[in-house]
């Protein structure tokens, strides 16, 4: 193991190493939990100047205020409009692409296995303006539809990269049993394939739900209005009517970053799983 | 294999010539929707978008539907040339592009005094990698908050060593590396989860062998571990390099390209010029995102390259 276990060491390096953890996370959270506290400050504290003193009380009308006061659970919403379809579909997509690039050796094989490699590192902006239009053309503009399409397409490029590779590991004598049996191919994919596929559908869930809760080029270009805007266009707006009202934009920015760290904490093995693919041989 | 080609031998016309024509069908049945739906909405996209860098457009069509832009040539380019911002943007870039890197030592770094089996470490592991998972949205909040003037922390620490605080989001100089600092703390938390995986997996037998050997310390880091970290650290550089040219995010919610325009990034710079306050003008657009797209690709085609290789290796 590297470093050497701090067991190893004297007491006092292992004392050391104790106090720091704590001290050291502390630090690196620092704007987390600054933001943390600001969002239960009362607004009467930040008038007064007491910034980072003790509050005076802690207050939950911030976030009752947001909530009441503030489109932001519509905001929330909308979010879940747009991120479940996009986790279903692109999932879904990505499963049969998957399948075909691992399991069949057709010619064009490699290179369409690149090409969705590829499309997912574009930038964003050399899609915008022809996505954009061919939403508004669509009649899509705005909506919550018009926004999960395009969401779905472009993540069937890293999660194709995913169920391939995941694919290609599983045991190929499964699949080449079933077809001396005569099972269709369809029914391969299904009965044989698919059962296998949990441990990689719930990464990919995962990490497809943090990417699209948290997008916000997308959500900026291709909605507009309260009634279809995710959480973090939304904040964007509310944060420029909040001038300076700091605790209103640190209540809106927790409960943005409630769902994502929810998931994480809630499915951690496979968000981890999902993120560091490849970086182990 | 051998059986069904013995099968087609004897029965030409039997069920066996229906299950090879299905298994040629098949991956393209199973591709069809989830290429289709790429075609759509990535692939055509970037034609369409280095066409229209050739052309002066607003964004409208006239009222039978039809598309009224003016094709320009390299007009586009030219104009981008001499134009100032556009230089602000692209140097911008690259500040982003090289400040990004530092990612990797200190996720590294932070990786290595996690990994450790003390009790409770694994909650630490998960507090250190928040700042990933929650919206670039929400970071560029946090680190406003952080750098606000007059009760920011950051301006009162700077207050308190140097007696004059520093509002380094109205600072012309300071902006951009500002919000690339703001950007390397979710960065350094991604990295850091890479290497974590890395090191639990660098081959134990070999640490013993170089400790018995005396190896220690930074040698011991360099010579034994780092080689064998090398997935993690080209999966690293990749995230890296993306994510720094993806920067969008930040920018608009933390300065929206300013003051003076001077904390402009390409991705950003585009958005202004074709979607902005000043008017429409997606032709120009395009031509920047065709530049952005262009020094996306020499990254991108080494990465495919690599990617190349291991699959023929295999």
């Amino acid at each position: 193991m590297f470093p050497r276990p701090i067991q190893q060491s004297s007491t006092g390096a292992q004392w050391l190493y104790t106090i720091a953890l704590p001290v050291v996370l502390v630090i690196w959270l620092f704007p987390l939990l600054g933001v943390a506290l600001t969002s239960l400050r009362p607004a009467s504290d930040l008038a007064q100047g007491n910034y980072f003193g003790m509050p005076s009380g802690i207050a939950w009308e911030n976030y009752l205020y947001i909530f009441t006061e503030t489109p932001i659970g519509q905001y929330m919403v909308n979010s879940l409009w747009v991120t479940i379809p996009t986790v279903i579909g692109a999932v879904g997509l990505s499963l049969m692409t998957g399948f075909s690039l691992a399991v069949y050796g057709f010619r064009a094989n490699i290179l369409i296995f690149f090409m969705f490699v590829a499309g997912n590192f574009v930038p964003f902006q050399i899609l915008m303006v022809p996505v954009r239009d061919m939403t508004l053309q669509l009649g899509m503009y705005d909506t919550w539809y018009g926004l999960a399409l395009f969401h779905i397409a472009f993540q069937t490029g890293f999660c194709t990269l995913f169920m391939r590779n995941f694919i290609k590991a599983l045991p190929f004598e499964l699949i080449e049993a079933a077809r001396v049996e005569g099972v269709t191919e369809w029914r391969i994919f299904v009965y044989i394939v698919l059962p296998l596929m949990r441990p990689a559908i719930a990464a990919l869930s995962v990490l497809v739900f943090t990417f699209i809760w948290n997008d916000f080029f997308w959500a900026t270009v291709l909605t507009q209005g309260v009634d279809s805007q995710p959480i973090t266009a939304g904040l964007s707006s509310l944060n420029g009517q909040w001038i300076a009202q700091w605790h209103l934009v640190s209540a809106g920015s927790i409960l943005a970053a409630l769902p994502p760290v929810a998931m994480f904490f809630l499915m951690q093995k496979h968000f981890i799983a999902g993120l560091t693919l490849g970086a182990v041989k | 294999m051998a059986v069904t080609t013995d099968m087609r031998a004897a029965t030409p016309a039997g069920p066996s010539v229906r299950r090879l024509n299905q298994r040629a069908l098949a991956p393209w049945l199973f591709l069809a929707p989830g290429l289709f739906m790429f075609a759509v909405y990535v692939l055509w996209p970037i034609g369409q978008s280095i066409t229209l860098s050739f052309y002066d457009w607003n964004g409208l069509y006239n009222q039978d539907g039809e598309f009224t832009g003016t094709y320009v040539g390299m007009g586009n380019y030219a104009e981008l040339m001499t134009d100032p911002a556009f230089e602000v943007s692209l140097w911008n870039n690259f500040y982003w592009l090289a400040l990004y890197m530092l990612a990797l030592p200190a996720g590294l770094l932070i990786a290595i005094f996690l990994n450790q089996t003390v009790t409770g470490i694994r909650l630490y592991k998960s507090l250190f990698f928040f700042p990933f998972v929650i919206s670039q949205v929400v970071v560029g909040l946090m680190f406003a908050w952080f750098y606000a003037p007059n009760f920011g922390l950051l301006y009162l620490l700077t207050e308190w060593v140097t007696g004059k605080g520093i509002a380094i989001l109205a600072d012309p100089d300071l902006v951009t590396f500002g919000i690339i600092a703001a950007g390397l703390w979710p960065q350094i938390a991604y990295v850091m989860i890479l290497y974590l995986t890395g090191l639990n997996n660098v081959a134990p037998d070999q640490i013993e062998a170089a400790r018995l050997d005396g190896a220690k310390g930074w040698r011991m880091l360099w010579f034994v571990v780092l080689p064998q970290l090398r997935p993690a650290t080209f999966i690293a550089v990749i995230v890296t390099v993306i994510g720094a040219l993806r920067s969008f995010d930040l920018v608009s919610i933390m300065t929206k390209g300013g003051p003076f325009g001077e904390s402009r990034v390409l991705s950003y710079y585009m958005f202004e010029k074709a979607l902005g306050e000043y008017g429409f003008r997606m032709g120009y657009g395009a031509a920047i995102a065709v530049v952005l797209f262009a020094i996306m690709m020499v990254f991108i085609s080494g990465f495919i390259w690599k990617m190349w290789r291991d699959e023929r290796e295999r």
